[in-house]
């Protein structure tokens, strides 16, 4: 962001105490994130798979569809309400985690929340009508109530992510005095990060929901029910996934493509660049020596990541000696996160490339049953990829809440004894994690 | 004119959730209330069937608050979430739990699991209002300072004004959704759930009338220009139209006119709330940050107005749709007793 005036240091806005726990701070933040984020790929990709069914249904008149987009609508219904409360959490936790921040930018990024807002309240309205209104409503015009929760789910991710993008491609205001001044709310809110953000996350969505469901229906596949329910179950779900996992791999060459532009040392994070490289190479695996400076025991494929971050063999990649040791995230998590990602990315999208394969050239199913366990395993799998990616990208700013205009631990509360918040949180997440599980169980024993 | 206009967002959203959402709090508090399982299956039943299409848009007016709230008026919410962190969080946790046990009860398996899910979500229901209402007591009686948790963490939400304003909100809550759910049961054809929430409707009803009367001693010890405020100018004439208002509902309610009391209750919370706003203005965080000191400068605040302005044009219609649908009774589902669903299921599983 160019036009960006940072004339010094940002100063309090709030101002009090100490600020004494950070870590507290970040590790509840944390861990609502990753409980909220599967939910929010559910609210995603859900909507249109059962909207899908419901298509059939209407087309064919055949009852199997309509059982299974009833089926799956109720369980969307579920994970839903269970999404609207995490994701009431995290906004609480703006203000009880991060009071600096909230004051000094509220003004700025704020906006793109008020609309997430209004599409939140056109979801949580369209997701109860639709589910409650299978019986009474004409099937047409019941169809017709599940559009909005589609696009809502979409404007809802797209105005969060405007965000996340803006924390880091700060824009929209001037600091001044030390002062945050002269916001424009709409130019943070359309801000370079923005749109492979919301593409990334959105494919994320309809390759985790996709993978999860496709593979409860795959394990009952394994088991020996193969009626015209779970094979169509099986061939929605996987299209969505399949569809979605190679064109993930070419928007994540974007978003890498891009951070080189903008968060160089971030990059420099993802691999273990510690000097700035012509010609640098890509490294799989191994441990970053934070003493050496180096990684250790990987294997160092020449030229790759010049290759891959700017399409050149030769190009310089910045290194994380540009900046002083303060300014740099913590290497091994961030590499560790981006490699997890990749890699299982790069497996889903190989799966994906044998469903489509099989499809296209016998119309049908693959009929291994490693496909079936792989489909298994790939839910899980998917879940991981998502939760490291947002470690990639969130681990990847720091030591930054806004990418190099205010340090993380100005943005924290002064309240002390957020250890005993944080025992509670981690507490009230079991108990919900395992609530939702023996829910989803009990959904997919029943067929 | 601009940070009034905000305000006046902020407020609207306010209502609605003292008034929708409270009132799915006040379910969960006669949810709690019910009795043994087979006893209170009617009533558990009810507010299942009443809540279930609802609650969750209910739920988002909070959301909508606070985001109008910390776009708006961003040093007043970091501020308040900063000195308010326990209460804040303890409803926050409860919002979890209530939330979350209620959409989880509706896929109960067995009595013995609609049980514990159904408690979790009803003295959750108790919990998030009474929380709620201590930090808005901290806030009007003044307690809440400009600053990163500079307020006392104890004493800004437990002091005479937020423990009344508390469990104000804990009998308010009752008290609408009996009114509410007496009017659901109509429309369910169960007189005898009518006749039970029309009695808890009355009940709750004088009770939450004597506590606010009561309360206004309290007021005046605790938060001196609080009280001034409530009992002078439009202040006053906000605190007799819910008065008014309060009484009005209770004669429809003894009357048997389940419809309109829904609406005048609605009236007698919506008052209440605009005279705290104007009861304390012109501060927002008495009694140093005033309205306009706490507002974003106006390129924000015009941006909130136009982002909100053009989602009215979506949501007021689909909120309309969404309560003549539940009004009309097309989203009802069969009513059916907690208790005997799982009678029911268990013969379906058997069969």
């Amino acid at each position: 962001m160019v036009d960006l005036v940072v004339a010094q240091a940002l100063s309090e806005t709030l101002g009090g105490g100490p600020q004494p726990d950070l870590l507290e701070a970040r590790q509840m933040q944390a861990l609502s994130l990753a409980v909220h984020i599967p939910l929010v790929c559910f609210g995603i990709a859900f909507p249109a798979m059962f909207l899908f069914v419901e298509g059939l249904y209407l087309r064919t008149g055949d009852e199997t569809f309509k059982r299974l987009a009833v089926k799956w609508s109720k369980v969307a219904l579920t994970l839903f309400a269970v999404g609207v409360v995490t994701g009431t959490i995290l906004s609480f936790e703006f203000g009880l985690l991060w009071p600096e921040f909230m004051a000094s930018f509220g003004q700025v990024f704020g906006i793109a929340f008020a609309l997430e807002g209004i599409s939140f309240f056109v979801e949580a309205i369209f997701m109860a009508i639709y589910v409650y209104g299978w019986q009474r409503l004409s099937p047409r015009v019941h169809f017709l109530t599940g559009i909005p929760i589609v696009i809502s789910g979409f404007a809802g991710s797209f105005n969060v992510i405007a965000v996340n993008g803006w924390m880091n491609d700060p824009g929209g205001f001037d600091v001044v005095g030390g002062r945050v001044v002269d916001p424009r709310p709409w130019e943070a809110m359309f801000n370079d990060a923005m749109a492979h953000e919301v593409f990334h996350m959105y494919l994320a969505g309809y390759v985790v929901a996709g993978f999860i469901v496709a593979g409860v229906y795959s394990a009952a596949w394994l088991r020996g029910r193969r009626d015209k329910y779970v094979h169509t179950a099986l061939v929605v779900t996987l299209s969505f996934a399949c569809l979605a996992a190679p064109v993930q791999v070419i928007v994540g060459d974007w978003a890498a493509r891009s951070v080189t532009q903008r968060q160089p040392v971030k990059l420099a994070a993802f691999e273990g660049l510690a000097h700035t490289t012509k010609g640098a190479s890509f490294t799989i695996g191994g441990v970053f020596d934070e003493d050496e400076q180096r990684v250790r025991w990987g294997i160092e494929i020449p030229h790759l990541l010049s290759l891959l971050a700017e399409h050149d063999p030769n190009a310089t990649i910045t290194g994380l000696d540009s900046v002083p040791p303060e300014d740099r995230p913590p290497v091994n998590v961030v590499r560790f996160a981006f490699q997890t990602m990749v890699g299982i990315g790069t497996g889903l999208a190989l799966l994906g490339a044998v469903f489509f394969l099989t499809w296209w050239r016998r119309r049908r199913l693959p009929r291994s049953r490693w496909f079936f366990r792989a489909v298994v395993a790939a839910g899980p799998l998917a879940l991981v990829a998502l939760i490291a990616g947002w470690i990639t990208t969130e681990v990847g700013r720091q030591p930054w809440i806004v990418y190099e205009v205010m340090r993380t631990e100005q943005a924290v509360t002064s309240a002390d004894g957020l250890e005993t918040g944080y025992v509670a949180l981690v507490l009230v997440y079991l108990a919900l994690a395992s609530g939702v599980l023996w829910m989803l169980r009990r959904l997919a024993r029943q067929g | 004119m601009l940070p009034e206009i905000c305000l006046a967002l902020a407020m609207v959203g306010i209502t609605a959730y003292a008034v929708l959402g409270s009132a799915d709090f006040g379910a969960g508090f006669w949810d709690l209330t019910a009795g043994g399982a087979r006893r209170g299956g009617r009533v558990r039943g009810m507010v299942q069937h009443a809540m279930s299409p609802v609650w969750e848009a209910n739920h988002v007016w909070l959301i909508f608050v606070l985001v109008v709230v910390w776009t708006a008026f961003p040093v007043a919410f970091g501020s308040i979430f900063s000195t308010l962190s326990i209460p804040l969080f303890l409803a926050a946790l409860g919002i979890i739990f209530r939330g979350a046990a209620f959409a989880l009860r509706g896929q109960a398996g067995t009595i013995r699991e609609a049980r514990v899910l159904g408690a979790l979500f009803a003295s959750s229901s108790v919990l998030i209002p009474f929380c709620l209402g201590a930090a808005i007591g901290g806030i009007a009686s003044g307690r809440v300072p400009v600053g990163n948790a500079t307020g006392d963490v104890w004493s800004s939400w437990l002091n005479p004004t937020s423990v009344l304003i508390g469990v104000l909100g804990v009998v308010t809550g009752a008290h609408l959704a009996a009114v509410f759910l007496a009017a659901d049961s109509r429309r369910a054809g169960q007189e005898d759930l009518v006749h039970a929430f029309r009695t808890r409707a009355l009940g709750s009803g004088v009770l939450a009338g004597a506590l606010a009367l009561a309360g206004l001693l309290v007021v005046r010890s605790d938060a001196r220009a609080l009280f001034d405020g409530l009992t002078s100018g439009a202040g006053l004439a906000c605190v007799l139209v819910s008065g008014a208002a309060g009484v009005g509902t209770l004669v429809l309610v003894a009357r048997g006119r389940h419809e309109p009391a829904r609406f005048v209750a609605a009236v007698s919370v919506a008052a209440i709330v605009a005279g705290w706003a104007f009861a304390q203005r012109p501060y927002l965080l008495p009694p140093e940050l005033t309205l306009d000191e706490a507002a974003a400068p106006d390129a924000t605040l015009a941006a909130v107005l136009a982002g909100l302005g053009i989602g009215a044009v979506i949501l007021v219609p689909s909120l309309w749709l969404l309560y003549r649908l539940v009004l009309r009774g097309v989203l009802d589902q069969r009513f059916e007793p907690l208790d005997q669903r799982f009678t029911t299921l268990d013969k379906d599983e058997r069969r």
